[in-house]
């Protein structure tokens, strides 16, 4: 791997920041260079929110990115903004649960992760949705090894969040690839 | 081995404040370097130091004027409008002669502007900013690491110069993750060391000497002229001995760029997509706003044909970068404004554009 | 022979240079005589303001910072973080406590912040040349009001005292006068009581001093004093607000 740049996007509140730290803080763990930025802007509950995330052999100049080889998107509208992003032959993850809009490119892989209904029921906790995508990301598109993302989850998960490691571990391994279930 | 941690630029900004030995941090909420003052509140009391939210960024430079000239070890931070804010006490606190390190995470200007990464402080904190005749010393980063570092050297560099130091980083340094080496932790000065590491300070005069009074107003014209001539030298050493630059491919490059804080990684990924296209592109990137590095300029090769400043402002820059070329070489400017950053790209085709009007 | 009076250890051995019959040297005085005979005027920090008494560094043998334009009690709040146990306090005049630096003196009051402001309070701008203050009274003329101060103008006159005496991290609110032998003495004991909240760390303590500017009141000294009396004293009432337990006795 010479560089990945990666983008998710969605609502505030839906963990897309964690899913970018989590990778980043794992990407560290393998002596990666990795940069992580948001978008940020007023402080307003439910607005929306993005971050990039390259992970790189070389140091990495730009932490922005106009084009990016794996596309995550959490919500409807930041597929329509965001999807001319990916690359020709790029990963895109589509957040199943919420979005029933299709993607329009053909010349992309893409993943949809019931991200909500795999929490519930597998899981039995719907707070896990935004680990259920970051598990499908590693076990879809590579990125980092799942030691490393469990090295991040000790990192970030601390005091009182450390009973929830196991849980997301479990998360992590809970999408089966399947393709879209409304095919 | 050093302990690496992947920190967001503003929360690295405040550890390295306090392991060079911060014990006393005064600010006021503005985007976008709000994690500084939450980090200071947390961290501050555990290990002796001083928090308070001041009422105002006027009221916040003002505890750092109170607090440095007690001997304290002083952190500010702010933005754009809140530096402008803080102008008048700068200049006070460059007049008495004290040590404090101000970090300025930039946005858009003027006025209040936008909360977005922007440059157009350049004259701001170049140019004083405050009334009458000293300088900032200001240093420039382009990575948190580098931030770190250069905090830790703008506490020696204000403590040698008795002056205060700005580091001018910005909202996409502020906000960002990158992992990083933690610097040394050289601990704080004890209350009762003051007087023996800084004999300057106000700490009563205990019975033992004369009491000092620290002022910046002068009722006689010619006793104030004599005082600014008496520490001027200080800042002829400074553009001497503290202009600090980096330098890329300047050897054979056709076009060099000049380019500092963040905008310079951008113009580094341009120049990657330039060498790619067969144009050889160099680049001078300023670690130092002021003194500015213009004897970097003499390492510019004869190839050269065109200079271009990259920034995120209306030619701020520039006007340094033509004093360095003192026209040798044409000069070129490439700059959005506002908080909007450039893409590489857009920095390829301008640059293209600006060499074939050439 | 008996010594009834000497030079206090306060103040420094230089020539008073405010105008003939200005209080603030009454003012200096008596702050200095209070230090120094708590016997703390070696770990003293005052703070000066802009106006007249910037220049209070050169008379007071205490160690002394000037402040920018009505920064001071946030200046003193920096000082105070970095010494907590030396006796720090303002010295500001109207214009710069009770116009530009409003900000400042209500939050540091807010916080309790444990130095001491003394508020000298002679109703105009004395340095620049007897424009009107927030304290003017009403009718009283200055060179931005010639024909006196209108309410509908310029509204009514701030009461500083009663303002700072709201604010529960102020435990120690007094306003006095300095126009007679009388109201000096109880101005020096109200100033021992804001020292002696500091001493114990009470909050925040300030004294509103009641003064004179006969230079720009027009007055000579004798009948300035007597101006305090019969026009600043029924608008501005000599009193207590607040004052803990701890020190009332």
């Amino acid at each position: 791997m010479k560089q990945k740049r990666i983008f998710i996007a969605g609502f505030g509140g839906q963990g897309v920041l964690l899913i970018g730290q989590l990778i980043a803080y794992a990407a560290m763990y393998e002596n990666k260079n990795v940069t992580w930025m948001p978008s940020y802007g007023p402080e307003v509950r439910g607005g929306t929110a993005n971050c990039t995330v390259i992970i790189s052999d070389e140091t990495i100049a730009s932490p922005l990115v106009s084009t990016c080889d794996i596309l995550t998107v959490m919500n409807g509208p930041s597929l329509e903004r965001f999807e001319h992003m990916l690359i020709p032959g790029g990963e895109l993850f589509i957040n199943q649960s919420i979005i029933s809009e299709k993607n329009s490119r053909a010349d992309i892989s893409v993943n949809y992760v019931d991200c909500t209904g795999i929490a519930i029921e597998k899981l039995g906790n719907e707070k896990t949705a935004n680990m259920v995508m970051l598990g499908a990301m590693i076990k879809k598109a590579g990125i980092v090894e799942t030691a490393a993302m469990k090295k991040a989850f000790e990192a970030v998960f601390i005091g009182s969040k450390a009973k929830l490691i196991s849980l997301n571990l479990e998360a992590l391994n809970s999408w089966e690839g399947k393709g879209d279930s409304r095919n | 081995m050093k302990e690496k941690k992947l920190m967001k630029g503003n929360e690295a900004f405040a550890l390295a404040a306090i392991r060079s030995g911060c014990r006393f941090y005064f600010g006021y909420p503005i985007t976008p370097q709000n994690e500084i003052p939450e980090y200071m509140s947390r961290e501050l009391p555990k290990i002796g130091g001083s928090f308070i939210q001041a009422e105002s960024e006027l009221a916040a430079i003002n505890m750092a004027y109170g607090a440095a000239a007690s001997g304290g070890r002083v952190f500010i931070s702010s933005s754009s409008p809140g530096i402008a804010l803080m102008q008048e006490s700068i200049s006070i606190l460059a007049s008495v002669q004290l040590p404090v390190v101000i970090l300025n995470v930039m946005r858009g200007g003027p006025g209040i502007g936008s909360i977005q990464p922007a440059q157009g402080d350049y004259n701001q904190v170049t140019r004083g900013g405050g009334n009458g005749d000293y300088h900032v010393i200001v240093y420039a980063p382009n990575s948190i690491q580098e931030a770190m570092d250069m905090i830790a050297k703008a506490y020696d560099v204000a403590d040698e110069y008795r002056n205060p130091v700005m580091i001018a980083a910005d909202g996409m340094l502020g906000q960002m993750m990158e992992p990083v080496d933690l610097p040394e932790d050289k601990g704080g000065i004890k209350a009762g060391d003051i007087t023996k590491v800084k004999p300057w300070a106000l700490t009563g005069h205990k019975d033992m000497r004369d009491r000092i009074a620290m002022n910046s107003v002068w009722l006689k014209q010619d006793q104030l002229e004599d005082y600014i001539n008496s520490y001027w030298p200080k800042y002829e050493k400074a553009e001497q001995e503290l202009a600090e630059y980096e330098t890329r491919s300047l050897q054979a490059a056709e076009v060099v760029f000049v380019s500092f804080g963040s905008t310079s990684r951008i113009t580094l990924e341009a120049m990657r997509l330039l060498e790619r296209e067969g144009i050889k592109a160099g680049l001078i990137r300023p670690k130092t706003l002021w003194p500015f590095p213009f004897h970097a300029f003499d390492e510019i090769s004869a190839k050269t044909k065109q200079i271009i400043s990259v920034e995120l402002s209306k030619g701020q820059m520039m006007q340094d970068v033509k004093l360095a070329v003192s026209g040798r070489w044409p000069v070129g400017l490439i700059s959005r404004v506002g908080g909007m950053l450039l893409d590489p790209l857009e920095i390829v085709l301008k640059t293209k554009e600006i060499l074939e009007v050439r | 022979m008996r010594t009834v009076f000497e030079y206090t250890k306060g103040m420094r051995d230089t020539e008073m240079t405010y105008c003939p019959g200005c209080t603030h040297g009454i003012a200096h005085r008596l702050i200095m005589e209070v230090l120094g005979e708590k016997n703390v005027l070696g770990s003293t920090i005052g703070v000066s303001p802009v106006g007249c008494s910037i220049v209070a560094h050169r008379f007071m043998n205490v160690d002394m910072l000037e402040s920018p334009h009505g920064r001071a009690p946030a200046v003193a709040s920096g000082i105070k973080r970095v010494h907590p146990d030396n006796f720090v306090f303002t010295y500001q005049g109207d214009g710069d406590l009770a116009s530009i630096g409003t900000a400042e003196i209500v939050h540091a009051a807010h916080r309790g912040e444990k130095f001491c402001t003394f508020f000298v309070n002679n109703a105009i701008y004395g340095m620049t040349g007897g424009q009107m203050a927030p304290t003017t009274l009403i009718g009283q003329k200055s060179t931005t009001c010639v024909d006196g101060r209108t309410k509908e103008q310029a509204g009514m006159p701030v009461k500083m005292s009663e303002l700072i005496a709201t604010i529960d991290g102020a435990v120690f609110v007094e306003r006095v006068a300095l126009n007679s032998p009388g109201n000096v003495r109880k101005a020096k004991k109200a100033i021992e009581k804001a020292f002696d909240v500091q001493e114990k760390k009470l909050g925040f303590a300030f004294v509103e001093l009641l003064s004179s500017c006969p230079t720009n009141w027009g007055l000579p000294p004798v009948d300035a004093l007597g101006w305090i009396k019969e026009n600043l004293i029924p608008y501005y009432p000599v009193k207590q607000f607040r004052c803990p337990q701890e020190v009332s006795l």
